[in-house]
């Protein structure tokens, strides 16, 4: 019996009612993934001993009734987490020899909410990236077509999950890292407001932007991995209490759409898009035409402020302490020089590069300090929003799934995936990409995004799109 | 003669305080001296991947007590910021300090000088900071060794305003603040240790002119004598550099203590551009008017305030004054003692002199004295009430220093003591008495003035420890019983 695409849910009653143990799911969803690591390369790391001996574990719990909604279900995280005893390479060179010596929180309260953690997936380096390309570990590829990208830098958690390995997988979105892999790869990816889930043990690329999420099929698991995750965090002084209660929370009614800022869309992506929103006003919802006002500068200011963050928080990375240390002799710069010129790829340089530029001084006002005006802009935009609407809606991402290597000759190419993604980011708002249609054979994904700790309004519409529409029960076809 | 009578020096101090805390500023790790290499460093003091710093509150007391001693605004809002250069013995490839929103906004330093005046010292800013790891080079040959214990250590950087004209003034008021750090609990003062360095701003100009020279930094001087001696050379060095018609470079200097001069620090040891910005991983931190109050009102008497209660209450001298108030310790010591002894010049100059002497002689801390201020106090009353001398207290005293035991027992045996002395001493005057029968006969004649002589006599033969008002009553006892 395979278990290939169950979700949350369904593992859950097979599990209650006995018919499954969490040992045979794992072993089933182990040797899942042995069958797939090479046609998609979504895994970096398989834990099968630690991932049976916590099945077991949560067997025993079943069998004395203390059961979670996550007991015994088998899950992935992004190898930017940490793992105790576990390497934690981010997909880079430099931290290739890196094992983990502490469980990043998110890891810590995953387990202890019972689930079983069968290994640890593929990402761009760093996180830096929208392809997956950037990996030590070679590219993912995307399950729905395997010449094709699966997006990233979440790219391995959605394509594992699109593949029907796991349920869930952690993942990060920094400028749009779980949106726009889960809309490459038709699945249901959720961001939550920035402070929600917590970063430490989360490797940073950049602090005000890092947001750790999931990768799921479906809005209800994600909302089942939102609970077990979030909350304050003493190790993180950016991370907040737990969301509002469900008793101040309201159904969404009326949707914003700024349909300006969509106009060279893809007429494959926008009438998806079209046809989303017309389910949804069919179904009740009002439909309102918003403005960001700032929205086509946000690329540019994304770029500014991550980078800037990304070249100190990649400072640590001198071949000191752990990591890539060069077997080049000479003094102790030649030794920083050369570590982190063998250790890190260019993407990763061309970012850090980028950062130390704009903090240099004569050029931190102009760049900097600016794009921290532009962000404040941003946010404002769509605070002015929420006054009207109760959420907003937009396309994931500017295109479906590109081919492998078609973007390496313009690195700006690849950052204007981004750009339905970051202006969000940079408010810090949460924001789920749930699958809405096919462009021929690739999934497209629309995003729904709330104001400040407006989880549950966005859960609770993914929910209500989920249950009017089946594009998130669509399954791609592997070659065995 | 130098030309240094045309010349003015124009000195400002950054001081780096290391407080107290034990936890460091942003981990859990224990701050301190005496752990195995790299045992008191945590993965956040390592800068392990995925690791977050969060803010210990009570670094925040600490830099608020000092801010409230030198009057200083407190800032309601400050910010962390991030400093970037690499360094072996900094984890993160950068330090965490604060740029423009520092906790401690402008204050003054009432200074000390040498001869008693009060120079007041405006102080810019003191800010909060983490301070770094060692680097070890003379542990194995031809390698450089790191300990991270130090890093995160919290540090509180005061920087004063370019108002000091000497090193003597420079050097004062290091010890001024090395004298309020402690006073206030919030460092432990040991500067052999690092607890508290040095960085000297310096630069010379004719007298006269409002123009500021260019300026040297000296770094990290760790003793009030080095900081004056690294000025000394650093200021005849710029005048005679200048005198040459040499211009004068803004650089970093070191100060070598073994050649007693300064020296440019390798250029690539700093750089000129740290890319500031704020720290992400933290929030502003917000400071309430509520926690200020809370903090004010454990503040303690501080030393400058004593000091002139001293002199104009208690009627101390200047220099008596200063010297009990140097730290907080001696000055607590002393308060004590005039609790049980209200004799306050009495007891001041029993601590600045015997009990400061007998502290030097074994090598002790006020705190270690094996006199408390309780046992002085009551030996001091007794003076002070006129039931024994100077001499016999001093006897008690070092007896108790010496063996223990209780303030009774100790003047219980003093006085057996005093008692057979007592005998000891009329046979020594009734010797000096029978052993000039002519001036014995000038005295009964009514020539008093000749008493002074046997005082004398009697003081020598007993080699000036009798005392002098007992000599005068046995004296007299003796000449009545020869006068029937």
């Amino acid at each position: 019996m395979s278990y290939q695409f169950h979700t949350i849910e369904e593992f859950r009653d097979l599990l209650d009612s006995r018919q499954a143990s969490s040992v045979e799911l794992t072993k089933d969803c182990l040797q899942r993934i042995r069958n797939t690591s090479e046609l998609v390369n979504c895994f970096v790391a398989v834990h099968e001993e630690r991932a049976l001996a916590a099945a077991q574990r949560a067997d025993q719990d079943m069998a004395n009734g203390t059961t979670g909604p996550l007991t015994g279900i088998p899950i992935a995280h992004k190898d930017v987490f940490c793992v105790e005893g576990e390497a934690t390479t981010c997909c880079s060179k430099m931290l290739a020899s890196f094992v983990a010596p502490y469980n990043a929180t998110i890891v810590e309260r995953l387990s202890q909410a019972g689930a079983v953690c069968v290994g640890k997936t593929n990402m761009d380096e760093f996180a830096m990236g929208s392809s997956n390309e950037t990996s030590s570990f070679g590219p993912v590829k995307n399950p729905w077509n395997l010449e094709r990208v699966p997006g990233g830098s979440s790219g391995g958690s959605a394509a594992a999950v699109a593949a029907g390995l796991v349920p869930a997988c952690t993942g990060s979105d920094t400028g749009g890292s779980i949106r726009q892999p889960a809309s490459f790869c038709g699945v249901t990816g959720f961001k939550p407001s920035y402070g929600l889930n917590s970063r430490f043990g989360m490797v940073a690329f950049a602090s005000s932007l890092d947001h750790p999420g999931t990768l799921t099929r479906t809005a209800s698991e994600a909302e089942i991995m939102l609970k077990a995750m979030s909350g304050h965090d003493k190790n993180d002084s950016t991370s907040v209490a737990s969301v509002p209660s469900q008793a101040e929370f309201q159904q969404p009614r009326v949707l914003g759409y700024p349909a300006r800022l969509f106009s060279n869309l893809p007429s494959a992506i926008s009438s998806c898009l079209d046809t989303a929103i017309r389910t949804l006003e069919e179904s009740g919802y009002r439909i309102v035409e918003i403005d960001i006002p700032h929205f086509d500068v946000a690329v540019a200011t994304y770029y500014v402020i991550s980078c800037a963050e990304a070249s100190t928080n990649l400072s640590r990375y001198d071949g000191i302490r752990y990591g890539h240390r060069s077997e080049h002799r000479g003094g102790v710069t030649e030794m920083f020089e050369h570590s982190r010129s063998e250790g890190f790829g260019t993407e990763v340089k061309r970012r850090i590069l980028t950062g130390t530029f704009v903090l240099s001084v004569g050029y931190f006002d102009a760049y900097y300090l600016k794009a921290q005006k532009i962000r404040r802009l941003i946010r404002d935009d769509y605070r002015k929003a929420f006054e009207s609407v109760d959420l907003i809606l937009s396309p994931s991402t500017p295109t479906t799934a590109f081919g492998l290597e078609q973007m390496d000759r313009d690195p700006t190419e690849m950052y204007r995936q981004d750009e339905f993604t970051v202006p969000v980011s940079l408010s810090g708002l949460p924001s789920m990409s749930v699958p809405c249609g096919f462009a021929g054979e690739l999934p497209v994904g629309m995003q729904l995004i709330g104001p400040h700790f407006g989880e549950a309004s966005v859960i609770a519409l993914g929910k209500a799109f989920q249950s009017i529409t089946d594009w998130h029960t669509k399954r791609p076809i592997l070659p065995s | 003669m130098t030309y240094e009578s045309r010349w003015e020096a124009v000195i400002g101090l950054e001081l780096h305080v290391q407080l107290n805390t034990a936890a460091k500023i942003f981990s859990s790790a224990p701050v301190g001296v005496g752990f195995a290499p790299n045992q008191a460093a945590s993965i956040v003091d390592l800068a392990f991947p995925g690791t977050l710093p969060v803010l210990n509150q009570e670094v925040l007391v600490k830099a608020i007590r000092f801010g409230l001693a030198i009057t200083a605004d407190i800032a309601s809002q400050c910010r962390f910021d991030r400093k970037s250069y690499f360094y072996p013995d900094l984890p993160k490839g950068y330090q965490i300090t604060q740029l423009n929103e520092p906790i401690v906004g402008r204050g003054t330093l009432n200074v000390q000088l040498d001869d008693g005046s009060i120079k007041p010292v405006d102080i810019t800013r003191a800010h909060l900071e983490e301070d770094a790891g060692k680097s070890v080079h003379d542990r194995y040959p031809g390698q450089t060794a790191i300990d991270l214990n130090r890093a995160g250590t919290p540090l509180l950087e005061i920087v004063t305003e370019p108002q000091l004209h000497s090193p003597e003034e420079a050097a004062a008021c290091f010890r001024q603040l090395h004298t309020l750090v402690t006073w206030l609990g919030i460092c432990d003062g040991n500067l052999n240790e690092g607890s508290m360095r040095c960085d000297a701003n310096v630069s010379v100009r004719l007298k006269g002119n409002s123009k500021l020279g260019e300026r040297t930094e000296i770094k990290n001087i760790n003793s009030f004598r080095f900081v004056q001696k690294a000025l000394q050379f650093e200021i005849q060095r710029q005048i005679a550099a200048l005198e040459r018609g040499d211009t004068l470079i803004q650089e970093t200097r070191l100060y070598d203590v073994a050649r007693d001069e300064t020296r440019p620090m390798r250029e690539k040891e700093f750089s000129d551009d740290y890319r500031y910005f704020p720290d992400p991983d933290l929030l502003p931190v917000s400071i309430s008017e509520d926690l200020i109050h809370q903090i004010r009102e454990t503040m303690p008497e501080l030393p400058a305030v004593r000091r002139e209660r001293y002199v104009a209450d208690l009627l101390l001298d200047d220099s008596t004054a200063a010297r009990l108030t140097r730290n907080r310790e001696t000055s607590d010591y002393f308060e004590r003692t005039i609790d049980r002894c209200p004799n306050p010049k009495l007891a001041a100059n029993w601590i600045v002199g015997v009990v400061s002497a007998a502290l030097n002689k074994d090598i002790l801390s006020i705190e270690q004295a094996p006199v408390n201020p309780d046992e002085l106090g009551e030996i001091l009353l007794q003076v002070d009430n006129g039931s024994i001398t100077q001499t016999a207290a001093r006897q008690v005293f070092q007896s108790l220093w010496s063996n223990g035991g209780s303030v009774e027992e100790a003047l219980a045996s003093q006085k057996r003591t005093h008692n057979a002395d007592d005998s000891h001493l009329r046979t020594i005057v009734q010797s000096i008495l029978d052993s000039h029968p002519k001036q014995l006969e000038q005295l009964k004649g009514g020539r008093k003035k000749i008493a002074g002589f046997f005082v004398g006599q009697i003081m020598k033969e007993t080699g000036g420890s009798a005392d002098p008002r007992r000599v005068n009553e046995i004296l007299s006892d003796l000449l009545l019983d020869e006068d029937p």
